[in-house]
């Protein structure tokens, strides 16, 4: 769904009202977040301290400490090698049976394309019990390429459903006049159909990065010490005695880092994405 | 030009080969695993021994899943959780929507805000509330001794730790609410609102009257989609609570969880996700009828 495409200049400046209700609401939005960002930043004692200070002399020794004793550099790289590899994947294959799906009339279309709606609401609990018994009879738990398998198997019907709608807005005589100026059908995928879709492969690309990069349960139970995402690896700061609020809340911070990154630079798509299939007409 | 045979049989083909793999990957990963776990749920399975020590054991797990009192409390938990902090981010949503509608300079910049909650990881937000709720030193009780109220234990009493629970899942997903309802009024045909004025409609007889019959059918996937959420969370709460004090935010999905790796039963875990499966499918069935991409061409 395109909203009215509006020209910044002209639109028109709201009430104060309107702007202090805005303004109220990303303040609760942001509050929170900004709190443990700051957290990072203290030592123990002064996070301990019953009076919230403002004023503090910002230390990186969280950092250190979960850089140091945390291995975190490994976790990072294997959260960065899991989410990328499953994003790739789940656009290749997601753009292949989207494309098929929506230019190709064949037996077992339909349901097909119901399966996929229905599994894109799959709770990950259920999933866990079964996966961690058939990846540990396949002798992929404990791997990376284990928890790429079922991110890449999570995030495929999404990335169908979404891929779809933006195939079946490309009109099929593009596609046509194309292929009579002599492409093959895989030129004709490759120079018409593709740049066309890349709106909707950047919203997937997001989703699919996020669920793999914040994932924590499935992970955790697939990933032993070696190949530990950064999410699993938070457990580690929460013990019988309590929490170990500095280093948790600098690990937290390198965990929403990214995410936080993504929503900036990319808005538009991720609007795209969260909107898709329900606001469609 | 002339057609040969095999290549027909080939273009008949290409279709498969282009799904394929995805197929395979759901396969494997999703299907595979769902099937595997009706199986389990017929066997008595403690976690870490053979599966050869594994016994059938009929739908014995079926029986006990619906006579355990805990079963029915982490359900109840579920269903109030869904029911409160859900029919809270609708009202929310919705009214900030209708109140917000009309296109200002720089919404952009306010929507990106707004996503942030539900981009970052479940557990960060976890930790963040678990944080704001601490009951020494968490800016919740410090914002309460400001207000001059008395401090409380947010997450050691079972009322308290159910509504911390609420306000979290409320901060969270409010924003998407707000964000579906907004898209949906801007998307709207605007002649309709422009009719009624005309004929005399007031302000809440536009909102009631037309707005809000015309965008029902995204009003209630939106509906449902939070409600199918509020079954599948688990993570923001394992890091907030574990469920805890005592069962009083144990969602179902956490239940699962601890049935397996805590209790360490896997057939029993295995039949609790067939009755939260059967919950999930019949939302998502609803959904579908609701919202099914497919709709269009089929008329």
């Amino acid at each position: 769904m395109s909203a009215r495409t509006i020209d910044p200049e002209r639109t028109p400046l709201g009430s104060p009202l309107h702007y202090a209700i805005l303004a109220v609401l990303a303040l609760v939005c942001l509050l929170p977040m900004v709190l443990m960002g700051i957290t990072s930043l203290k030592t123990e004692t002064q996070i301990f301290n019953t009076r919230w200070s403002w004023l503090f002399v910002p230390t990186l020794a969280n950092y250190q400490a979960v850089v140091q004793e945390g291995n975190i550099d490994r976790y990072l790289l294997n959260s960065l090698k899991i989410s990328l590899a499953a994003t790739l994947l789940t656009l290749m294959l997601g753009t292949m049976c989207a494309y098929a799906m929506a230019r190709f009339r064949f037996l077992g279309r339909e349901p097909l394309s119901y399966a996929t709606l229905i599994l894109r609401t799959l709770p990950p609990a259920v999933l866990a019990v079964p996966v961690y018994v058939i990846w540990s009879a396949w002798g992929i738990s404990d791997t990376l390429s284990g928890v790429v398998l079922v991110y890449v198997a999570l995030n495929l019907p999404f990335t169908i459903w979404l891929l779809y709608g933006f195939i079946e807005q490309v009109p099929v005589e593009l596609e046509e006049a194309a292929a009579i100026d002599g492409c093959g059908p895989f030129q004709v995928f490759y120079k018409v159909v593709l740049p066309l879709l890349k709106p909707g492969l950047a919203a997937a690309s997001i989703f699919t990065f996020r669920l793999a990069w914040n994932e924590f349960i499935l992970s955790f139970i697939l990933t032993n010490r070696v190949t530990r995402t950064l999410p699993a690896s938070i457990s580690n700061y929460i013990t019988d005695t309590g929490v170990e609020w500095g280093k948790i809340t600098a690990a937290g911070v390198l965990i929403a880092l990214p995410p936080l990154i993504f929503t900036f630079v990319a808005a538009k798509q991720i609007i795209t994405g969260l909107t898709a299939g329900a606001v469609k007409g | 030009m002339h057609v040969s045979i095999p290549s027909a049989r080939l273009a008949r083909l290409t279709p498969y080969v282009y799904i394929a793999p995805a197929v395979l990957v759901m396969l494997a990963g999703l299907v595979l695993p769902i099937a595997d776990a009706l199986r389990l749920s017929f066997y008595d399975w403690p976690m870490g021994t053979d599966w050869d020590s594994a016994r059938w054991a009929g739908l014995e797990a079926f029986g006990e899943m619906l006579r355990s009192p805990q079963v029915w409390t982490s359900m109840g938990v579920t269903l109030a959780f869904v029911l409160i902090a859900v029919s809270c981010e609708m009202v929310l949503g919705v009214a900030l929507a209708l109140f917000l509608e009309q296109p200002v300079r720089g919404m952009r910049a306010f929507r990106t805000v707004f996503v942030l909650p539900m981009m970052i990881a479940p557990i960060c937000v976890g930790l963040i509330w678990r944080y704001m709720f601490d009951a020494n030193f968490g800016p919740v009780n410090q914002f309460m001794g400001f207000l001059g109220l008395a401090p409380q234990a947010w997450l050691a009493d079972h009322r308290l730790a159910f509504a911390a629970m609420v306000v979290t899942d409320i901060w969270q997903w409010t924003p998407f609410v707000f964000i579906m309802v907004l898209a949906a009024l801007q998307g709207m045909d605007h002649s309709i609102v422009e009719a009624a004025r005309i004929d005399g409609a007031n302000w809440w007889q536009q909102i009631v009257r037309v707005k809000l019959p015309v965008i029902k059918p995204i009003l209630i996937v939106t509906l449902l989609m939070r409600m199918i959420d509020g079954f599948r969370g688990l993570e923001v709460i394992y890091v907030m609570t574990f469920g805890g004090p005592g069962q009083s935010t144990e969602l179902f999905s956490l239940h699962i969880y601890k049935a397996a790796f805590v209790s360490q039963k896997l057939g029993y875990s295995a039949a609790l996700s067939i009755l939260l499966l059967a919950v999930v499918t019949v939302l998502s069935l609803a959904v579908l009828m609701m919202a099914n991409p497919l709709k269009g061409e089929r008329r």
